[in-house]
């Protein structure tokens, strides 16, 4: 059995020019451990997917279900990081960040600060584990959103375009980074964004998706060993294949 | 002092424990600059009442008020007016905390609190404490409890007013990320909506004590008997003790300094500050 079934999910909802579909019929599973990317523009209803899947939105059609159970509101089976910077609480060290999930399943503060402190090890950012987020740089709060999101051990991690706000550099440094932390845990990780070939660097499979109505429009394995060379020439036929099916192949170069 | 939006973007600031030198010669000249303007102002007054225009009881001098500072506070007299007036005052904003805080947090919260209690706190805040104190004395007699229910009167609203605020203005994203983490109603209220909102109820609490702090002199002179540095100053007028008045003035400007700088100034650096949440000037 699949650990996640997207069966036949919409999402409408009514706007003062009408009434929107937002995601209309998005059906696709997921093996434990893989990883999943959805892609496609903006109004493509790829993070409204997301926050279905994270259980902050209620789909007006069709169920998901994780390990067999219906999804009904949010869960700690699912961690979540956002693409703003500002989820951090900035009251808090990146260690007290990191262990907010497991203050809040009740663990004792040794104990919690322990596993906090190996998952900010995983992400590279022991050394600030008592910085406030104010004095780390963007890639560096990504980079706790992501270890606060794996320290209760979720059974999926959902990311919306978490680097999408990173210069391009930096965001080369964490696409990396979040390649070995994705081998190093196994975890399933859902990963939303636009960029076509940071896509094809991360995801076993892409799942492209296509406005008006927001609908799932091809499902793309990708099976370049890793890690990947996004010079090569494998890595481009795969960004092409991609931005054909999102209608922007042959115009314009990505 | 200034908020800033949670962009969290490293700022590179100083946190408030670094010793920088170049900032600690600034604040030498910070002190400096404050101490020559305070210097000429009290010289102006001396030469005022020194040319005689006035007379001496009326328009003491420095040293004549200094003076008279001292022995009263020899004397214990003045300590005495102090406790006295501290009590009040700390009682009253202690009330106004209790009630102001959970009032602002439940208007933030629920919008039929906020219906119901916003025209009310719209229409009674502009009204001066001090206009309330004859008022207050028919009801409550004169001493201790008219003296606190004025302050708690003066204080009460800054602190429901930016609590409010300061509720309303938690970014939602935190409120989500605290609850995909399993964060119930209780624990988002006390490690996700205080904090957060902790920039506004500092600032709501330096503004309500200001208030208070105005309002309990005020109150003093009319509804207090025997003790209170309000009480002395009025006391003073009948046998024309201006320098007792400067005195106590004094007095009251250096506990309120104290208050404004050492316990909200260092509540402030303690917390919100060192959390990047809100930072000083840039020059």
């Amino acid at each position: 059995m699949p650990l996640i079934e997207v069966d036949d999910v919409s999402l409408a909802y009514d706007t003062p020019a009408g009434r929107v579909q937002g995601v209309l019929g998005a059906t696709f599973n997921m093996e434990e451990s893989e990883f999943l990317c959805l892609v496609g523009p903006s109004g493509c209803g790829k993070s409204t997917l997301l926050n279905i899947i994270a259980g902050f939105l209620t789909p007006t059609g069709g169920e998901i279900r994780i390990g067999g159970k219906k999804v009904s509101g949010h869960g700690m089976d699912r961690g979540v990081v956002f693409q703003d910077f500002a989820q951090l609480f900035p009251w808090r060290t990146a260690l007290g960040n990191v262990a907010f999930g497991l203050e809040m399943k009740g663990m004792g503060k040794e104990e919690r600060e322990e596993i906090a402190l190996q998952q900010l090890k995983l992400v590279k950012l022991e050394k600030f584990a008592n910085s406030y987020p104010h004095h780390l740089s963007g890639g560096m709060q990504q980079r706790v959103a992501i270890a606060r999101a794996l320290a209760y051990n979720p059974a999926v991690l959902l990311m919306d375009e978490p680097f999408a706000a990173l210069d391009a550099m930096t965001r080369d440094d964490m696409q990396r980074l979040l390649a070995d932390v994705w081998k190093t845990t196994g975890k399933t990780i859902i990963y939303v964004t636009h960029n076509v070939a940071e896509a094809v660097y991360l995801a076993d499979r892409v799942i492209v998706m296509t406005p008006h109505p927001g609908t799932v429009k091809a499902e793309i394995p990708i099976m370049l060993p890793r890690p990947r060379d996004p010079l090569s020439l494998e890595f481009l036929e795969h960004q092409k294949q991609l931005l054909n099916y999102l209608g922007q192949g042959t115009s314009k170069a990505a | 002092m200034t908020m800033i939006a949670q962009t969290g973007a490293n700022t590179g600031l100083q946190d408030g424990k670094t010793p920088d030198p170049a900032k600690r010669a600034a604040s030498w000249r910070a002190i400096r600059r404050a101490a020559i303007t305070i210097g000429l102002a009290l010289a102006t007054y001396e030469l005022i009442a020194r040319t005689g225009s006035f007379p001496r009881a009326l328009l003491p001098t420095i040293p004549m008020i200094v003076r008279t500072l001292f022995a009263m506070l020899l004397d214990g007299s003045m300590l005495m007016h102090s406790m006295y007036t501290l009590y009040r005052v700390l009682f009253g904003f202690f009330l106004a905390m209790v009630v102001g805080i959970p009032l602002g947090i439940l208007m933030a919260r629920f919008r039929r609190v906020e219906q119901f209690f916003l025209p009310l706190v719209s229409a009674l805040m502009p009204i001066p404490s001090f206009a309330l104190v004859p008022l207050f004395m028919l009801w409550f007699g004169i001493g201790n409890l008219t003296t606190i229910i004025i302050v708690f009167y003066a204080a009460t609203f800054p602190m429901i007013f930016n609590t409010w605020s300061g509720v309303r203005s938690v970014n939602p994203l935190w409120l989500r990320a605290a609850g995909a983490m399993g964060a119930d109603e209780h624990k988002l209220f006390w490690k996700v909506i205080i904090p957060g909102a902790s920039p506004f109820i500092i600032t709501g609490m330096r503004q309500s004590f200001l208030r208070a702090w105005i309002a309990v002199v005020g109150a003093e002179m009319i509804a207090a008997s025997n003790w209170g540095l309000g009480w002395v100053i009025f006391d003073a007028k009948e046998f024309l003790n201006a320098d007792i008045m400067l005195a106590s003035l004094a007095v009251i400007g250096f506990i309120g300094f104290a208050f404004e700088r050492l316990v909200f100034g260092s509540l402030e650096r303690g917390t919100v500050m060192r959390w990047g949440m809100m930072r000083s000037a840039k020059s």
